[in-house]
């Protein structure tokens, strides 16, 4: 059987970021119909079963499942078009969708624009390359975290994490309150990666180690794991010889960090930036006119409350487009925002209308931890905007919105985070 | 775990770092002569609150998940309604691990109503339906 849907917007993915976008385009007078793979609503939020969530957005502090709850809720009463169990397979750049329902088999849906709201998926130990054989007991942080929290089931009694990630701290936490033995931790970098609250929390809390410059060499064993070694590494991540630690333990969980989810993304034709999420202009449109993305299909987000307003934008950027609302000043040649010093990424990566002055919101992320900077937004050589910030890491993402000026900022946008001056005291001076 | 100071000159002295804002101020909490919690290191005046109830009174949510009869997954997550003693978490943990939860559920429904006699009521994290 072949099913026919009509509807202004379409949103692709149920998650955090889908369920904020189709709420406000709904809200605004669009007819929004969401497609979800999963039986239900809620991305990824369902296995985060930690607290932590919402201090920005509610301004209460939620578990994860509690922050997607209040959304479905609202989302339910509203009328939305819901269509679970629904895997999107194709997407044209004239906006049509092709998705796969057990029941309704191949579906088409034909829009007026799309939201892309997929979300992102971890990256794998493949991706990693790390040596050994490949035995069973090895997970990604990620589905170990669906296992224990969502399905019940624990996946080993004895535990190394590989990486300092938020999701593989957090797991370290949740595994040994289920009554599994966490190891160690081990993180290429010379810092923990994930939040300072997490290492105290998670760590700290239950005497697991961190070993900080350290990899895993080595995982033994034949049908399950064994042994796992990890060595230090030098400056260039190489192990060194002679300080390799063995453990011995039945699961590894690899944390090593998540990438955008895009292959629909790229079936469009929609380019992407070097981060794997699609290249938006600052209403959070893709390279293809009226499909619009958000939450971590666009960029990987620490925090989800941001992940709820980046969506609400894209979700009134859509609204604007199907109703060929006016959006200002279309330029002839895009302004392009170029990350500088120790700037890893910027959304938007261009900035296509600009009339007169207006408000920008700008992401990004700085590529190693520093403190006490100063973060320049630059345009024909002059500093424009300047902003401060006391710590910057990699893990938190930082977000300006910057007054942005036709009559000065003429071409690129380049963001720079530099050291701060230091202080000039009172008998310098 | 707080990091001891093998040199203490004050007795007890303990390194805890302070979460509540990025900052994460190395507050050195120790007892004074009188034998009073006293806060150093802080970077602003929240960290004298935190070091203190970290240094006399730890306290966590409990966070876990317990079996569910007849709903669309097996397992419910659940949550303290308010932050438990940390040394009470793994007395927690074996109650909520003999705890069965019955579908439908609403999030914020009540499924242990007094954890280990706190007066802490364990809640929902989710609603929850019916395995069709
Ligand atoms: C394993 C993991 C753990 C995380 N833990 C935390 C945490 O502890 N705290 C935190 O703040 N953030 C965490 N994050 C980040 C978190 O994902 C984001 O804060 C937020 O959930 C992102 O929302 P989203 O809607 O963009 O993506 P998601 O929540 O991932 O939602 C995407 C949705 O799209 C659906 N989808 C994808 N492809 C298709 C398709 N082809 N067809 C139909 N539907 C599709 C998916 O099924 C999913 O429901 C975690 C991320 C991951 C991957
Ligand atoms: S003491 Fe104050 S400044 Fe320092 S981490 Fe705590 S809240 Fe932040």
């Amino acid at each position: 059987m072949r099913r026919f849907i009509e509807t202004d917007i379409a949103v692709l993915g149920g998650g955090p970021a889908g369920l904020a976008a189709a709420m406000i385009a709904h809200e605004k007078g669009a007819k929004v119909t969401i497609i979800e793979r999963d039986f239900e609503l809620g991305g990824i939020l369902q296995q985060c079963i930690h607290n932590g969530f919402g201090l920005t957005y509610f301004k209460e502090e939620l578990t994860g499942p509690e922050y997607a709850q209040k959304f479905i809720d609202k989302v339910k009463a509203s009328g939305i078009e819901i269509l679970l169990d629904s895997m999107v397979i194709d997407l044209t750049p004239d906006k049509t969708i092709t998705a796969m329902n057990p029941e309704m088999g191949l579906m088409k849906i034909k829009a007026k624009s799309v939201i892309l709201a997929m979300g992102c998926r971890e990256r794998t130990r493949g991706a990693i390359n790390v040596p050994g054989t490949r035995p069973a007991g090895i997970y990604s942080a990620g589905t170990a975290q669906r296992l224990v929290n969502m399905e019940g089931y624990m996946p080993g009694k004895r535990v190394v994490i590989l990486g300092s990630g938020d999701i593989g701290l957090i797991m370290a936490r949740r595994m040994t309150l289920e009554g599994a033995k966490v190891l160690c931790v081990a993180e290429v970098l010379p810092y923990c990666s994930g939040l300072v609250r997490n290492f105290v929390q998670c760590l700290q809390d239950y005497n697991i180690p961190l070993h900080l410059s350290h990899t895993i060499t080595d995982i033994r064993g034949t049908d399950r794991v064994k042994e796992v070694v990890i060595s230090e590494v030098d400056e260039k991540w190489m192990p060194i010889p002679g300080s390799e630690k063995i453990f011995e333990c039945d699961t590894v969980l690899f944390s090593v960090g998540l990438i955008p989810e895009n292959e629909i993304s790229l079936k469009a034709g929609i380019l992407l930036d070097k981060t794997n999420g699609p290249m938006v202009n600052e209403y959070l449109e893709t390279t293809v006119p009226g499909i619009f993305a958000c939450g971590n299909v666009l960029q990987v987000h620490d925090l989800v409350d941001w992940v709820t307003k980046e969506a609400e934008r894209a979700g009134e950027n859509a609204y604007n487009y199907v109703s060929n609302l006016d959006r200002g000043g279309k330029l002839l040649k895009p302004i392009r925002t170029i990350p500088g010093e120790n700037v890893g990424y910027i959304v938007p990566q261009r900035i296509d209308h600009l009339k007169e002055e207006k408000l920008v919101q700008f992401s990004f992320r700085p590529k190693s931890p520093d403190k006490d900077c100063i973060i320049e937004f630059i345009s024909r050589g002059k500093i424009f905007d300047k902003r401060k910030s006391k710590h910057i890491i990699p893990s938190e993402m930082l977000n300006f919105q910057i007054k942005v000026n036709p009559e000065i900022v003429e071409s690129d946008i380049t963001i720079h985070i530099k050291k701060a001056p230091p202080k000039v005291t009172q008998e310098e001076k | 775990m707080e990091v001891q100071f093998k040199d203490a000159k004050q007795g007890d002295m303990k390194e805890i770092i302070c979460v509540i804002c990025p900052n994460s101020c190395k507050l050195q909490v120790f007892k004074d002569k009188k034998g009073e919690v006293q806060v150093e290191g802080y970077g602003c005046t929240r960290g004298i609150q935190y070091g203190e109830d970290e240094y006399t009174a730890p306290k966590r949510t409990l966070i876990t998940t317990v079996k569910i009869d007849g709903g669309e997954l097996p397992v419910l997550p659940v949550r303290s309604k308010v932050a438990i003693p940390k040394e009470k978490l793994f007395k927690a943990m074996e109650v909520a691990n003999h705890v069965t939860a019955k579908a439908p559920i609403k999030m914020g429904d009540v499924v242990i109503p007094n954890l280990l006699g706190l007066g802490v009521e364990v809640i929902a994290s989710r609603s929850m339906g019916k395995k069709e």
